[in-house]
């Protein structure tokens, strides 16, 4: 059972001032085996804050943040699942689910994650999952009217990923989930 | 028994016989008397030590209660008057009080005798207090001068012994509030005033203060406090008021039900004028030591009146009276002070708002230096942060503002602040971070505060711009958001804060950014503001934005890497333009595929056309969907791709990657299934081929990549064809084996 939490647009300190404290709470040190940003921090105390949730830390580079060392993808292995993370804003129409998938089949993931639309997606097509986390600070976005505060945490198990998907609505924690399992063990 | 009995008074009889033999040297002569001195000291040592065993003998005899025990201890206490030397006159002393501590006539212990109260306990102790006092002060005037210092040393050690008697008093069960009020702490207030000695008027203010309870300090302050005045000016009376202070919070603190008996005695009044008459009084008391007075009153009124603003008021005001004519503190420990005195209202209310009421605040604050000033800003704002405040009113918005203005501005326009960039980017991001928690629902307040916060931050100059514009503009933002939700419940009202308004607004703070220069965050917040105006129906409005996003991009956006990143922001956001009518469409989307070919790097180049492309395919729009006007895009990025195949096949000797080929491929199949109408077969299966051409090139580099690309876009086709229906259908003619590559 390997914990995957993927965040990201928290546009701190353009668009909000902290995380939410009951998110914060959840977010304990020590859980968590792996960490994906979508990027859009923006600032190193976001950065340095991820980094006591859990060391192993992967960002993507948003159009906002103060770092602009991160890359703008990235892939990983975990376990039986190939990631990948971008933040979005390149993927033109935003949003739009078969341009996604497009950059899925470049990067060659079962997983891609990608954020700018604030908006919590999870969708199962041809063979993998593109997950949008939304915004971990339900900050402002010229694309979505609606936003909550949310972030994705999997757990991969497997060949197997369960998506949860945690997002704060009226002050309270909403917890949904996602099943999906992979038909063939990912070739080298 | 009766043998015991008979030693112990024969013993006795001998010791008094013994030290009756003072008569014997009384005619001897002066000179005689010296040579006795030095040959005999040592038998008077001897003597000196007859007097401790005396005491031991008599505390016996005390307890064999043979003789009531006050009787035993005045002629003890007598005894000791013979020992005129300070040092071996406090020990003795010393020894008496902890040999007679629990043979005390206290009320309850079996040495009780007749008398029903502790008085002659209490008498007792008092006078072996006073008699040491006296010794422990003749300490300090015995030896030359240039031992002063020595001597202090040794006083200071020896403070415990005299210190103890009010120990002692303290645990006289027969001493209650009324016999202290009237016997014990005037007896030893007279003792330590007239005493006239600093180091034990010092140690002894401070050791009635902490070993006597506080309900009885409370009952006695006028008493306590009077003393002050009359004690020696160079006490250092601030510290040993501090104690006091500091012990009464604490005890107000500690239940609920002390608290009236502050209000019945008037304890801050009391406080409040002692200290005044102390400050008024020293003269030339350092400024650190005032503000410590202060901060302890302070807290005590945090503690015991919290709802009294007015009081905190009073002590603020005081205080700045204090630092008048001062101007800036150079001091450090006083500054410190100040920051722990502004801290406490900050601590105790957590909400900032009552801290904002207090008009002698910010007048404290005026007399930090630049420094400790921002220091004590970035207190108030992690004490906002911390708790979550919400600054609901302009008018805070601007007191705040005023308090914290050494972080919006430059203060002092000579003196540039050497502030390490990484701090100074912190502090900026804290003030960035509050601009998030002004804030109200109503939203013409809103719109005050909107403005407020404009006012105060175009006032920070091109370093602090960056930081604070962009909270500023989502700020702005949400309100706008919030003013058409609010229109379109509350139709036919004159809403007294229009987006239009807002917009105005936006456009001229934004346009401060070019005082800096950062180009490219401009240019997001233009994007940001005309998507927002596309939302509101205002088509000058989002034209106008986009144009200086526009003139931006051609004027000042030359690195080529913030291109390719603002390309895909123009795109991205054009491509959700519905407020705009043709012309106006026309142009800007003409402009974007112009500054896309004109990207410097082949493969950046290819990407932005295509993605252009988009711009021509509105889903929800079917009057903007123009099938050409897409091809044309994707024929030009296959054109480009080609392009860069040959100069890579020029310039490397071998073929590029075949990416963008793949990408290109995609993003035809995209169309395809979008119904675009000129994406043919033809056109697919062709490039497909070319794909496989180039892979299978005698110059082909391998490149892993490209092949996963390619053989997942095939696989999505097969997937399409083995969905059935109509996308089955569709794919069907598409020939997409998977060519094996070496």
């Amino acid at each position: 059972m390997v914990l995957v939490l993927a965040l990201g647009d928290l546009h701190i300190p353009h668009r909000a001032a902290d995380l939410p404290p009951k998110f914060k709470s959840m977010l304990v040190p020590g859980k968590i085996q792996h960490v994906i940003c979508t990027g859009n921090l923006c600032v190193k105390e976001v950065h340095d804050y991820l980094k006591t949730v859990c060391p192993d830390l992967h960002i993507a580079l948003g159009e906002y943040d103060e770092e602009t060392r991160y890359p703008e993808t990235k892939t990983l292995t975990i376990g039986q699942f190939k990631l990948g993370v971008g933040h979005g804003h390149q993927v033109i129409p935003w949003g739009d689910l078969d341009s996604l998938a497009m950059l899925q089949r470049q990067l060659d993931v079962d997983i891609l994650v990608t954020g700018h639309t604030h908006q919590f997606t999870a969708y199962k097509h041809e063979a993998g999952v593109v997950i949008n986390p939304g915004s971990a600070t339900g900050s402002y976005s010229s694309i979505n009217y609606d936003v909550n505060p949310s972030f994705v945490l999997m757990d991969i198990d497997g060949l197997r990923v369960v998506v949860y998907v945690y997002e704060l609505i009226d002050g309270e924690v909403k917890v949904d989930k996602i099943d999906f399992k992979k038909t063939t063990a990912s070739s080298t | 028994m009766k043998k015991k009995k008979h030693h112990i008074i024969s013993l006795m009889k001998y010791f008094h016989d013994f030290c009756g033999v003072e008569w014997l040297f009384y005619d001897l002569g002066v000179d005689e008397f010296s040579a006795l001195w030095i040959n005999w000291s040592s038998f008077l040592l001897t003597c000196f030590c007859l007097r401790y065993l005396l005491c031991t003998v008599g505390s016996v005899y005390i307890r064999s209660k043979e003789a009531p025990a006050k009787d035993v201890l005045k002629d003890l206490i007598e005894m000791c008057r013979g020992i005129q030397h300070p040092v071996r006159g406090l020990f003795l002393r010393s020894y008496l009080s902890q040999v007679s501590r629990d043979k005390l006539p206290d009320i309850g212990s079996e040495y009780e005798g007749d008398a029903d109260t502790a008085m002659d306990a209490v008498e007792f102790v008092l006078q072996n207090f006073t008699e040491m006092n006296k010794l422990w002060v003749r300490m300090q005037h015995q030896g030359p001068a240039r031992d002063k210092e020595k001597r202090e040393k040794e006083r200071s050690e020896l403070r415990d012994l005299v210190g103890k008697n009010l120990h002692v008093l303290s645990q006289i069960e027969g001493v209650d509030l009324d016999m202290y009020r009237e016997t014990v702490l005037p007896r030893v207030l007279e003792q330590v005033v007239n005493c006239k000695d600093e180091i034990a008027q010092y140690y002894l203010m401070d050791c009635v203060i902490q070993v006597f309870p506080d309900e009885y300090h409370l009952q006695t302050l006028e008493t306590i406090l009077g003393a002050c005045p009359q004690l020696q000016p160079s006490v250092d009376i601030k510290t040993v008021l501090a104690r006091l202070m500091e012990r009464l919070s604490n005890y107000a603190a500690s239940s609920a039900e002390v608290l009236p008996v502050f209000f019945q005695v008037e304890a801050f009044a009391k406080l409040n004028i002692a200290i005044g008459k102390v400050i008024e009084a020293q003269d030339d008391m350092p400024v650190y030591g005032a503000v410590t007075l202060y901060a302890s009153l302070l807290t005590f009124i945090l503690h015991v009146h919290p709802d009294r603003l007015d009081y905190v008021d009073q002590i603020l005001g005081a205080c700045v009276k204090k630092l008048s004519g001062k101007g800036k503190l150079d001091d450090s420990k006083a500054t410190k002070q100040i920051v722990a005195l502004l801290s406490a209202p900050l601590d105790k209310y957590k909400d900032i708002d009552t801290a904002l009421k207090l008009s002698n605040y910010p007048r404290v604050m005026e007399h930090l230096d630049n420094g400790t000033n921002k220091e004590m800003s970035n207190v108030i704002i992690q004490s906002i942060m911390k708790n979550r405040t919400y600054i609901s009113t302009a008018e805070k918005v601007e007191a705040l503002f005023e308090l914290i203005k050494g972080l919006i501005k430059d203060i002092d326009e000579n003196h540039q602040d050497e502030l390490d960039e990484d701090d100074f980017k912190e502090e900026q991001n804290s003030v960035a971070r509050l601009i998030q928690l002004l804030y109200t629902d109503d939203t013409e307040e809103m719109m005050k505060i909107i403005h407020t916060v404009r006012k105060h931050i175009l006032t920070g100059g091109p370093k602090r711009l960056p930081f604070t514009v962009p909270p500023f503009t989502f700020s702005a933002l949400k309100l706008v958001r919030r003013l058409q939700s609010q229109n379109e419940n509350v139709s036919g009202e004159e809403a007294a804060a229009t987006p239009k308004d807002i917009f105005q607004i936006l456009m001229q703070t934004i346009e401060a950014l070019s005082s800096v220069p950062v180009p490219e965050l401009a240019l997001g917040l233009y994007l940001q503001c005309a998507e927002a105006a596309n939302d509101c129906d205002l088509e000058p409005v989002a034209y106008e934005f986009f144009t200086q996003a526009y003139i931006l991009y051609e004027e000042e956006i030359s690195d080529s890497k913030a291109q390719v990143t603002s390309i895909h922001l123009i795109i991205g956001t054009l491509q959700r333009m519905h407020v705009f009518g043709v012309e106006n469409r026309d142009t800007l989307t003409h402009k974007a595929t112009g500054y896309s070919s004109k990207l410097l790097k082949k493969p950046d180049q290819c990407r932005a056309v295509y993605a252009c492309s988009h711009l021509f395919w509105l889903d929800e729009h079917n009057d903007m969907k123009d099938g050409e006007r897409v091809m044309l895009c994707l024929k030009r990025a296959l054109r480009i791709a080609n392009a860069a195949q040959q100069m890579a096949n020029a310039s490397r000797g071998s073929s590029g990657s075949v990416v963008l080929f793949i990408e290109i491929l995609n993003k035809y199949l995209y169309f395809y299934e979008k119904g675009v109408l000129q994406v043919t077969i033809d056109s697919i299966q062709s490039l497909i081929e070319l794909i496989k051409q180039e892979m299978s090139g005698e110059n082909t580099t391998a490149d892993l990549s490209a092949d996963a690309f390619f053989a997942s876009t095939l696989r999505y086709i097969q997937f399409q064809k083995d969905k059935g229906g109509v996308v089955a259908e569709k794919y069907s003619p598409i020939k997409a084996e998977f060519a094996e590559t070496s």
